[in-house]
């Protein structure tokens, strides 16, 4: 990290807050969509930061983590909507998310405990499409998700009655809907960031990284290794439950589409092509995986007909194709990732000699 | 001299892998505060009744109690818990750990803070964490690996990773420590180091279950040796009985006594 | 219990082309450790190529047998190809890699085959043109065509194919040699290059087969229907016991039979709770259940884990 950014020094750190504050109205000078790109881009940073703890520090591999994604946008869709006539407040439904979503990340991963690697993937990836074949078919005969419709017209966040959908002036500043969301993002993202450093840096920390080296060994000192690994799954899918909940009150409407298992590839990939286990790569990944595609939309059209006067491929599978040889370069030349810490370099650059 | 109290005892362990019998009906005592040596030649079960006491593996017959009460099968952290710890015959270390996060982690089963503990980061938990890492430094200083604290376990030399194993184990404050062959590879040197250590820690009151080769290094430090061949224990007494037992040197044949 | 013949007999056929899609599956994992996530799309690509390769020549007049045929040798030979590419282009230089590595480019190699399909061949469902006859039999009050009765002759024969290769040939002595002992194998003078690049071949090869199956049966052809056929497939190569080809053809038909009959009587299972479109449920439950409970399959070998 460069002197400049530098968290440490006072300046650092001032200079990060102004443009943390500002950032959202630079965006918005673009378009509102592109402060909404922002945000989808801190959501997915929560979602890639709580996938780093169960992959990253203890190093289980799950590839069906959206489901947890998925429980805490359906739980605020249930609490805060018509559907149900339920319009519970944020500070209520996100932590019942947290904890919900926790619950369900130890249920779902108990069965797996005693599974290696590529076998967990796959068992995880069976779960998350398990889940996502419910709320697409739990309409009947009691309608709980609304089917493949899902459920619309869902609550925003709301603040001392100001809502997050809305435009509002303050002090004669105009903040928009979205960059309101930016700033509880934000703020939430930085708790998330320091409940990640802080656990990664304990005692539990150590025990995942312990599990992560050597299992058996570490069942030999005295971990619990049972407890401490359905831990980092209901640690990690907490962060998912309450990054769900803000989904579904900043997009309004949420159905079984958003939580599809490319959804958990991508996250993943965010994770392992960030830096695995390093919590500024794991940022970093989740960052460029989100703003870097929708840059890509704007070029794609433009390029291709300046280059062969049509549009060959549309911008949605040019984006997948790309992203998936992203991850085959990736994994072929920087597989500790972009950002990796520096024992994961020297222990990846080693193994593949 | 009266006898010590029993700190562990196997009762007829049998352990099979298909239709290999690794142990067979295998009873031993250990008493408290002695070296006991196992011995025997490759394949005799050593390392597998070393897995059967230590959870790792669940015994086909028999069983063993410690302290006074049953040890329970396939759960290791429980043996830790209740205090048996060991190190492996191939060096299980973590790897990208450092020297002193490897100790540190050792620590994990007599402290307590928990995800709240982590993440609010109070007194207490700081207090402990303080308390965890001046415990690891003492034992890194104990065995003499401390100018290696913040280097990576992996890139210890050997005979470092050896001494950082034991530390580890002992971290764990255990009544009965498990050492699987930690001479193994080592020079005369290095072995006569090896043997002070483990005097100075019989000396502050851990009981020493030792799996080794070196026989000059069993029979100058233990107080009893168990042997065992072909998975049946042959033999268990002082070293002077053992080293001239006629089945012993049977089983060794060509090993000088 | 009068759909239960004709269940069967639809779940033996749809389990035929399992077996055949988990032939690749597990003989990559018996090698090489690698779930090879990109071999569903392989697949998909062996059916996409067939239909442009007959849909051409019967335009151009040449008769229905001989166009299928072309289509069938096309369809290999681009999945062949494709297999060789990926496993030397991809998978070769991560042979050391630590196991998520290699995972992870799988994945991306199959997002990366989808997209290139889907850019080829169009995001829309294309027709399978009809190869045979479809004629319709009946036995017991249960139907069934010369279409399914093909599958199956075909999968028995190459599946048979197989087997001759791999426990009669050199080539087969050295891939159960590698599958069992890499370094031992080499030592013996077996080229791991040459082996594995065999694995990926046939399985690619079975695998164009299997998509032509696959064609012909339901007809229709997506760029994405590699997705799901993948992972079932692969849910019988684990269920038989991965690395086992045994294994895999058994597990490929255990599946296929359990779908057809899990599809058939979920309705009265659950008392109309659960509906025939939880269909695809059942491969996910399986594999759950069988990783759980017995993570080494049907015939597989218990790997114990000695300390």
């Amino acid at each position: 990290m460069s002197k400049w950014l530098n968290p440490r020094s006072g300046l650092g750190l001032t200079l990060i807050v102004v443009a943390l504050v500002a950032l959202p109205f630079v965006a918005g000078m673009g378009g509102q969509a592109w402060v909404r790109i922002l945000n989808f881009a801190i959501l997915y940073a929560f979602l890639a930061l709580g996938l780093n703890i169960v992959v990253g520090f203890a190093g289980l591999l799950d590839l069906g983590y959206i489901a947890f994604y998925a429980v805490g946008a359906y739980l605020w869709a249930l609490l805060a909507s018509p559907h149900f006539g339920l319009h519970l407040p944020f500070w209520v439904i996100l932590p019942l998310g947290a904890l919900v979503a926790g619950i369900a990340g130890a249920l779902l991963g108990a069965p797996t405990l005693k599974l290696r690697g590529d076998y967990l993937a796959i068992v995880t990836l069976g779960f998350g499409e398990i889940v996502r074949i419910f709320m697409n078919n739990l309409n009947a005969p009691v309608n709980i998700t609304n089917g493949a419709q899902g459920i619309t017209m869902i609550d925003p966040v709301s603040v001392a009655g100001l809502k997050f959908s809305a435009t509002t002036t303050l002090f004669g500043i105009t903040i928009t809907g979205p960059q309101k969301y930016y700033y509880l993002l934000v703020l939430l993202a930085l708790g998330v960031i320091l409940v990640n450093f802080r656990l990664q840096h304990s005692r539990i920390g150590r025990a995942w990284q312990a599990i992560r080296e050597d299992e058996i060994a570490a069942k030999a000192i005295g971990i619990n290794t049972r407890n401490v690994k359905l831990l980092a799954f209901a640690m990690g899918a907490s962060f998912g439950g309450i990054a769900g909940g803000i989904f579904a009150a900043m997009q309004g409407f949420v159905s079984p589409e958003s939580f599809s298992l490319i959804e958990s590839i991508m996250i993943l990939a965010m994770v392992v092509l960030g830096g695995m286990g390093h919590i500024p790569g794991v940022i970093l990944g989740a960052v460029l995986l989100t703003v870097l595609p929708e840059a890509l939309r704007y070029a794609v059209v433009p390029v291709q007909k300046a280059l062969f006067g049509e549009v060959l491929a549309d911008p949605e599978s040019l984006r997948m194709l790309i992203f998936g040889l992203a991850l085959i370069l990736v994994m072929r030349f920087k597989p500790a990732g972009l950002w990796p810490s520096p024992e994961r370099r020297r222990e990846l650059s080693e193994k593949t000699q | 001299m009266s006898a010590r109290p029993v700190l562990l005892e196997a009762q007829a362990v049998a352990k099979h892998f298909g239709g290999v019998k690794a142990l067979r009906d295998v009873s031993l005592t250990i008493r408290q505060g002695e070296v006991y040596g196992l011995i025997g030649p490759n394949g005799a079960g050593k390392t597998t009744f070393f897995n059967c006491m230590t959870g790792l593996y669940v015994p086909d017959g028999g069983g063993f109690v410690f302290d006074g009460a049953p040890l329970k099968a396939d759960a290791p952290h429980q043996a830790a818990e209740r205090g048996i710890a060991r190190t492996f015959q191939n060096i299980r270390l973590f790897g990208n750990m450092t020297a002193l996060e490897n100790v540190m982690v050792g620590r994990h089963v007599r402290t307590k803070a928990g995800v709240v503990g982590a993440i609010v980061c109070d007194r207490g938990t700081r207090e402990e964490e303080a308390a965890i890492r001046r415990r690891a430094e003492e034992l890194l200083h104990y065995v003499g690996v401390e100018d290696q604290a913040d280097d990576l376990a992996k890139n210890l030399s050997y005979g470092d990773q050896r001494r950082l194993e034991i530390a580890r184990a002992l971290a764990t404050d255990p009544k009965l420590l498990c050492l699987d062959e930690p001479a193994a590879g080592m020079n005369g040197a290095e072995t006569e180091e090896l043997r002070v250590l483990i005097e100075g820690i019989r000396a502050d009151g851990v009981t020493i279950l030792l799996i080794e080769h070196d026989v000059k290094l069993v029979m100058g430090l233990c107080d009893r040796v168990a042997v065992l061949d072909y998975g049946a224990l042959v033999i268990e007494d002082v070293p002077s009985v053992v080293q001239h037992d006629p089945r012993v040197i049977e089983a060794y044949i060509g090993v000088a006594a | 219990m009068d759909i239960l013949l004709q269940q069967i007999i639809n779940g033996l056929v749809q389990g035929a082309i399992y077996a055949m899609v988990a032939l690749g599956y597990t003989m990559v994992y018996g090698i090489m450790g690698l779930i090879n996530f990109a071999h569903g799309e392989v697949v998909m690509i062996g059916t996409l190529v067939a239909i442009t390769v007959v849909t051409l020549l019967l335009k151009a007049g040449v008769p229905v047998m001989l166009a299928g045929a072309c289509g069938i040798v096309a369809a290999a030979v681009a999945c062949m190809a494709l297999g060789w590419t990926l496993e030397r282009v991809a998978y070769r230089p991560l042979r050391n890699a630590p196991r998520l590595t290699p995972l992870i480019t799988a994945i991306g190699c199959s997002i990366v085959l989808q997209n290139v399909a889907m850019m080829v061949w169009g995001r829309n469902y294309m027709t399978f043109p009809p190869l045979i006859e479809k004629t319709q039999f009946e036995i017991a009050g249960a139907s069934f065509t010369s279409v399914q009765v093909m599958i199956v002759l075909v999968a028995a024969i190459s599946m048979g194919g197989l087997l001759f290769l791999v426990y009669r040939t050199k080539l087969g002595m050295a891939m159960r040699a590698t599958a069992q002992n890499p370094a031992v194998a080499g030592l013996m003078g077996v080229n791991a290059n040459r082996v594995i690049s065999s694995a990926f071949v046939i399985g690619s090869a079975l695998g164009a087969v299997a998509g032509v199956m696959v064609g012909t049966y339901y007809e229709i052809a997506h760029y994405q229907m590699g997705f799901m056929l993948g992972l079932k497939a692969f849910t019988a190569a684990v269920l038989g016991g991965i690395g086992n080809l045994a294994g895999a053809m058994a597990g490929g038909v255990l599946l296929g039979l359990i779908e057809a009959l899990g599809a058939g009587y979920i309705g009265d299972l659950t008392g109309g709770f659960l509906g025939s479109h939880y269909q695809d449920i059942f491969a996910f439950v399986v594999l759950i259940l069988v990783l759980m409970f017995r993570p080494s399959g049907l015939f597989g070998e218990k790997t114990g884990d000695r300390a």
